[in-house]
């Protein structure tokens, strides 16, 4: 695990390799949402900006939206997760991954929390 | 990255209450809790923490949302075999003396005067514009009228009462008890373990009876479309009651989120959303709560707030009607999205949506022109800027199973 990195919004990123990173929602956040019921994956090709809105979340008690955690190109998306929501809720950081971006540029990465840091920052939201 | 929380009043709740609305949010004031106002527990809020709640706050309450099996499972539980919901945030009020019955009928458009002992009827009350002020249950309990209504509305119904009531009437509110729903095609069964007596009940029948040695005024009636029982119990017997309850393994703890899709699959309102007001009775499709007594040409017709207004509307109909809505996607439609015709005119909203488990996708209940209210009718609901495609579909969406003998 120790090669995820993490937003504050709960999102985390894990590279594949020097170019692509993998992304989806954190174990913290499904939790809080609860059930997911609805996702809506981006384009293949989008080109998405740090921080934008890159996936439509709808649990059923909250509609949420997953925002890139680094700034790049969608390459592949999770196809799986239009039919089966729940996977986000039952393996968030594994088979639950929304999409993965090639980056544009990999020093955003360094801004981002590594999982000490982000543990402790949940930690300081309860 | 949590960007709406969807119970209604879901605010912030200190001292071990969750935010269901935004952890987003709470990333950014963690500990800024001290401007809020403490929400209250009812009876069985250490049962609920005992029992690994997410708790909300409602209507001032602190009130479980959901346990730790979810929304969906325990929407299901209810639908397969029996949820337990505590409903204790919602106001008891007994209503005794010479003349209640007649008092309570100058405030709504209900046969109360002719309730059988043991009988319940959803009733209205009415504004003078002929909005509706509040639904709720009025039980004839034999000496005392019995009535539950909305805990967001509580406060207000009991000052709008307390300000009308007829000399000789006295009005109680009742602090010191508790409200709990079994729900489901095995509620009857679990309760009848416990008391034998609610089995001759039907729906909308009430009694006093003992559950388990403790003393209860039941009825069957509830809020999601199965057979099942309201129980009203004084505080100090709640926990042991539900707990009873739950021994039974039929029986699982359910929140107001499980209560939420139950109700809205079920085709029912809830006041603040899917009326309120500024909705008659005609538009919210309860014209069928108005009592035939009441209504023009019946025994004792008029006689209550906005009773002109109503009766023109019974007779004449309304301009717009409330609906269901089935969105023919997968994405949820909620409380607020606007609906627009094929051509892009705006014309009408969504007053409830929500994922529908038994239906197995979104559903939801909006106001639409009567002209355009017919089931099938093609919509668009505007959902982050684009069309949806919905249907106008007919209610309930799970029929309703109430045990009628």
């Amino acid at each position: 695990m120790s090669d995820y990195k993490f937003t504050e919004d709960h999102e985390w990123i894990r590279m594949e390799d020097d170019e692509i990173g993998v992304c989806g929602i954190t174990e913290y956040a499904q939790d809080q949402l609860g059930e997911l019921v609805f996702i809506e994956l981006p384009e293949i090709g989008l080109e998405i900006s740090q921080g934008s809105e890159t996936a439509v979340i709808e649990s059923v008690k909250a509609a949420g939206e997953l925002k890139a955690p680094v700034t790049g190109t969608i390459v592949e998306v999770n196809e799986a997760l239009a039919d089966e929501p729940e996977t986000v809720n039952s393996d968030p950081q594994g088979d639950g991954w929304f999409v993965k971006i090639k980056l544009s540029d990999p020093s955003e990465l360094d801004g981002l929390m590594d999982e000490d840091a982000y543990q402790e920052y949940i930690d300081g939201l309860d | 990255m949590i960007e709406q929380g969807l119970l209604p009043g879901a605010v912030r709740c200190p001292g071990g209450c969750d935010n269901v609305a935004s952890a987003k949010d709470r990333s950014k004031h963690s500990k800024k809790t001290a401007s809020f106002a403490v929400a209250r527990d009812t009876p069985l809020s250490e049962l609920h923490r005992e029992l690994g709640a997410r708790f909300v706050e409602f209507a001032g309450y602190a009130m479980p949302v959901h346990y730790g099996e979810g929304i969906l499972k325990e929407h299901a539980q209810t639908r397969n075999a029996a949820g337990l919901f505590d409903v204790s945030h919602m106001g008891q009020l007994r209503l005794s003396g010479v003349g209640s019955a007649d008092f309570l009928e100058r405030l709504m458009p209900v046969d109360v005067v002719d309730l059988p002992a043991n009988r319940q009827a959803y009733a209205l009350l009415t504004s003078d514009a002929g909005g509706i002020l509040d639904d709720l249950m009025v039980a004839n309990a034999g000496d005392y009228l019995f009535l539950v209504v909305n805990a967001s509305r509580k406060q207000r119904d009991i000052e709008y009462l307390r300000k009308h009531l007829a000399g000789g009437c006295d009005l109680e509110v009742l602090e010191d008890r508790a409200l709990v729903a079994i729900q489901g095609p095995r509620a009857a069964q679990a309760m009848a373990r416990l008391a034998p007596a609610c089995a001759r009940l039907r729906f909308m029948q009430a009694a006093e009876m003992e559950a388990s040695g403790i003393a209860c005024f039941v009825t069957r009636s509830g809020y999601t479309g199965e057979d099942g029982f309201e129980i009203s119990v004084a505080s100090e017997y709640a926990e042991e009651l539900a707990r009873a309850l739950l021994a039974d393994e039929a029986v699982a703890p359910a929140g107001l989120g499980a209560r939420d899709t139950l109700r809205l699959e079920a085709g029912l309102c809830l006041y603040g959303q899917d009326m309120d007001e500024a909705t008659t009775p005609v538009e919210a499709g309860l014209a069928w709560a108005i009592s035939r007594s009441r209504r023009p040409g019946g025994a004792r017709a008029g006689g209550y707030p906005g009773d002109r207004i109503i009766a023109r509307q019974l007779k004449e109909g309304v301009s717009r009607r409330r609906v269901g809505i089935r969105p023919q996607g997968r994405a949820p439609v909620r409380d607020g999205v606007k609906l627009v015709d094929k051509r892009g005119r705006e014309v009408g909203k969504i007053t409830s949506g929500a994922f529908g488990a038994t239906v197995g996708g979104p559903v939801a209940m909006g106001y639409v022109p009567a002209e355009i209210s017919a089931p099938g009718t093609e919509l668009d609901a505007v959902v982050r800027g684009k069309g949806l495609p919905v249907r106008v579909a007919r209610l309930p969406f799970v029929e309703h199973r109430y045990y009628r003998g």
